[in-house]
């Protein structure tokens, strides 16, 4: 969180109100300069000189979803009690962070702004799993100017061929999926059938002359997409083209969403739909930073589902999991997830790297768990083989 | 604070936020956007406002399909044609006529803004009707006023304290919120849930109410499909008092039978066989 400190020529209240606004607004909320008018007006409808008060009716006027709502307090003394958080000066940390803040636009190199509690740097080794309240919600990340070169870097991965067959097969998969209609007709300006009942009802107005002639169509009704990749030890091997899928699969035009996970997980729907494909690039090595250990696929899956499950998941979704499924959780906790994921979400599709390789039998108990409640389970260990499931994703 | 003390009379225990959002919304004539899991009074909020203002509520249930005709007004083509027909033989009725509010048959936001005295509007569950609805919306919200081709723009007369409700089946869009006070509301704390047991249901005595109240959150921190919320809460307390219970404790069989109040998928109640119903009654007990 930034720290906005009074500036020294603030004279009245509508010039700090002024800076808390846009103090909010660095902080991701979505508000402007209407709302520095309506706050005033707000904090003369209450008793403003109590601080509670003045507190609570800022929060309800000012914050826009759940997530505000909760974040208020802090941003609220961090600006009016300059009780927020310090940031530490340029850290020489390599580490990233994982935050549960809304991702940001992705804050300049200079701007390391630093969200943790004290100055100590011992804390950001790894992402810490003590503030791990970001699990539900949205992630972002902090990284810092020094550049580790070890690093193993998904720049040098994701070379343009391979990123380009990545979208070609992505956009496939996508325009395979994109292009239903709904089976009920409706109302429409132009469109193939008469609107019969609508006609005659307004052939009433006209006295039974059906003179206004109104059209049906079927509107679209496009699949919306949910992938959710494995980035674990196991999978470092298909990260590569499994990014590159992901990223093609956002940047088809279709409505998609995309995580990772490994112990964690994460949405990274903001980051691959950065247009500038080597900064987005930078932006999923950071976040793969840390990946790479073991995977708790239905501890992530679940995680998922509390966290994002309500607003990602409805009768048009297709959920693509892209794992091995070689896990270290208790393979009925999987069946169980995946059941609940199965009767929110149309369907739920297993996309395997293993299932790819000859004679490979899903005997790993996690799949054996997963299997009956999975729509299909399909190869997907090269970018051929995901191009070669177009034919089967028409079919879902 | 006024409407936290009003509302308690109508037996609705409100926190401090949701109050200033109440107030808020009354003082600055805005619209109120409440979230929250189902079950914890979104609904429940605006019929304690109206009984507590003494003025009409009117509610507007929304749902997928739900268009102009059915949300704001129609006219009425059978009476319409019915009154030509009838004065055929003395000349005819003029148009004016026709296009009258006589006519027009009022649909709920068209009857809230034409009241002589400010209504509470409840728009229940935006989230279900369609984007384009919502889209439709805004003018109302933020001008209160709405426009008939054959009568003109009909501005409200007074203005409708509106309270809308969303589950979050969809995210709502950025415009709707802007226009929108907020409000999250979330279940309630052990003491909070105590008070709205004693002014819902003063008859239930003293340990029992702890009891339920106990069990109950105590249910919401298991891993349930649908979790049980205050009016489940209320439900499962009447429930009991009808039984004549008196402590939990003592009535295992009639804690299991009237398990039907807060349990509502066959999931959850495998997910409460009766010995963690008495691990759980055990713990508050």
């Amino acid at each position: 969180m930034q720290v906005t400190r009074f500036p020294a020529r603030a004279a009245g209240l509508a010039d700090r109100m002024a800076g808390f606004i846009a103090h909010l607004r660095m902080n991701g909320m979505r508000v402007g300069p209407a709302e520095t008018g309506d706050a005033l007006a707000a904090l003369a409808a209450t008793e403003a000189t109590d601080a509670a008060q003045a507190r609570q009716a800022l929060c309800v006027l000012l914050a826009g979803d759940a997530e505000d709502w909760r974040r208020f307090d802090e941003l609220f003394d961090a600006y009016w009690f300059n009780a927020g958080k310090q940031r530490q000066g340029t850290a020489q940390s390599s580490h990233v962070r994982v935050q549960s803040a809304k991702p940001m636009i992705w804050q300049g190199l200079n701007q390391d702004t630093d969200n943790s509690q004290t100055g100590s740097d011992q804390a950001a080794t790894i992402p810490d799993p003590g503030d791990g309240e970001g699990e539900g919600t949205d992630g972002r990340l902090m990284a810092t100017q020094t550049a580790n070169l070890s690093r193993r870097d998904l720049r040098e991965l994701m070379d343009e061929q391979s990123l380009k067959q990545a979208e070609q097969a992505a956009l496939a998969l996508a325009r395979a999926m994109r292009d239903r209609r709904s089976r009920r007709r409706k109302q429409a300006l132009r469109g193939p059938a008469l609107d019969m009942r609508r006609i005659q009802r307004a052939s009433l107005a006209r006295g039974g002359e059906p003179l206004d002639l109104y059209r049906r169509s079927r509107p679209p009704r496009p699949m919306r997409i949910v992938a959710l990749c494995d980035v674990s030890g196991s999978m470092t091997v298909y990260a590569r083209v499994f990014l590159a899928f992901l990223k093609g699969l956002i940047g088809s035009g279709a409505e998609a969403d995309a995580y990772l996970f490994h112990t964690r997980l994460m949405r990274v729907t903001d980051a691959l739909r950065d247009h500038d494909t080597l900064r987005a690039a930078g932006r999923l090595s950071l976040m793969a930073e840390g990946f790479g250990g073991g995977t708790d696929i239905s501890g992530s899956l679940d995680r998922f589902l509390n966290g994002y499950g309500a607003r990602a998941l409805n009768g048009r979704t297709i959920v693509l999991i892209l794992s091995d499924g070689y896990c270290s959780s208790d393979p009925e906790a999987l069946g169980a997830v995946l059941a609940r994921i199965q009767r929110k979400a149309r369907r739920v599709v297993w996309l395997n790297p293993l299932k790819g390789w000859q004679n490979y039998e899903p005997i790993a108990a996690a799949m054996q768990a997963a299997l009956p409640h999975l729509d299909a389970h399909l190869p997907a260990n090269t970018l051929d083989a995901l191009a070669a499931l177009e034919p089967e994703f028409r079919k879902l | 604070m006024e409407v936290q003390n009003g509302l308690a009379e109508q037996g609705y225990v409100a926190d401090d936020r949701l109050a200033m959002a109440l107030h808020l919304a009354r003082a600055l004539g805005r619209p109120l956007l409440l979230e929250g899991p189902a079950g914890v009074g979104k609904t429940e909020v605006a019929k304690a406002m109206a009984a507590w203002s003494e003025t009409q509520l009117i509610r507007l249930q929304c749902y997928e399909g739900l268009d102009a005709s059915h949300a704001i007004y129609e006219w009425n083509y059978q009476r319409q044609l019915l009154a030509i027909r009838a004065s055929e033989a003395d000349g005819g009725v003029g148009e004016a006529q026709l296009f009258s509010d006589e006519y027009l048959l009022k649909r709920p936001l068209l009857e809230a803004i034409s009241q002589d005295t400010s209504p509470v509007l409840l728009i229940d569950e935006i989230d279900r009707a369609d984007e384009e609805f919502e889209a439709y919306l805004l003018e109302i919200l933020s001008e209160y006023q709405i426009t008939i081709p054959e009568l003109g723009t009909i501005k409200a007369r007074s203005r409708p304290v509106v309270i809308l409700t969303a589950n979050g089946t969809r995210d709502l869009s950025d415009a709707l919120r802007r226009r929108c006070l907020y409000s999250f509301l979330d279940y309630p704390s052990r003491e909070t849930e105590l008070a709205i047991l004693r002014a819902r249901m003063p008859e239930v005595e003293g340990l029992l109410a702890r009891q339920i109240v106990g069990v109950v959150q105590a249910l919401r921190s298991e891993d349930l499909e649908k979790t049980p919320g205050i009016a489940e809460m209320l439900d499962w307390a009447a429930a009991l008092s009808g039984l004549g219970v008196n402590d939990l404790a003592q009535s295992r069989e009639a804690v299991q039978a009237t398990l039907v109040c807060l349990l509502k998928t066959a999931a959850d109640y495998d997910a409460a066989p009766p010995e963690v119903m008495d691990r759980l009654i055990g713990k508050v007990a």
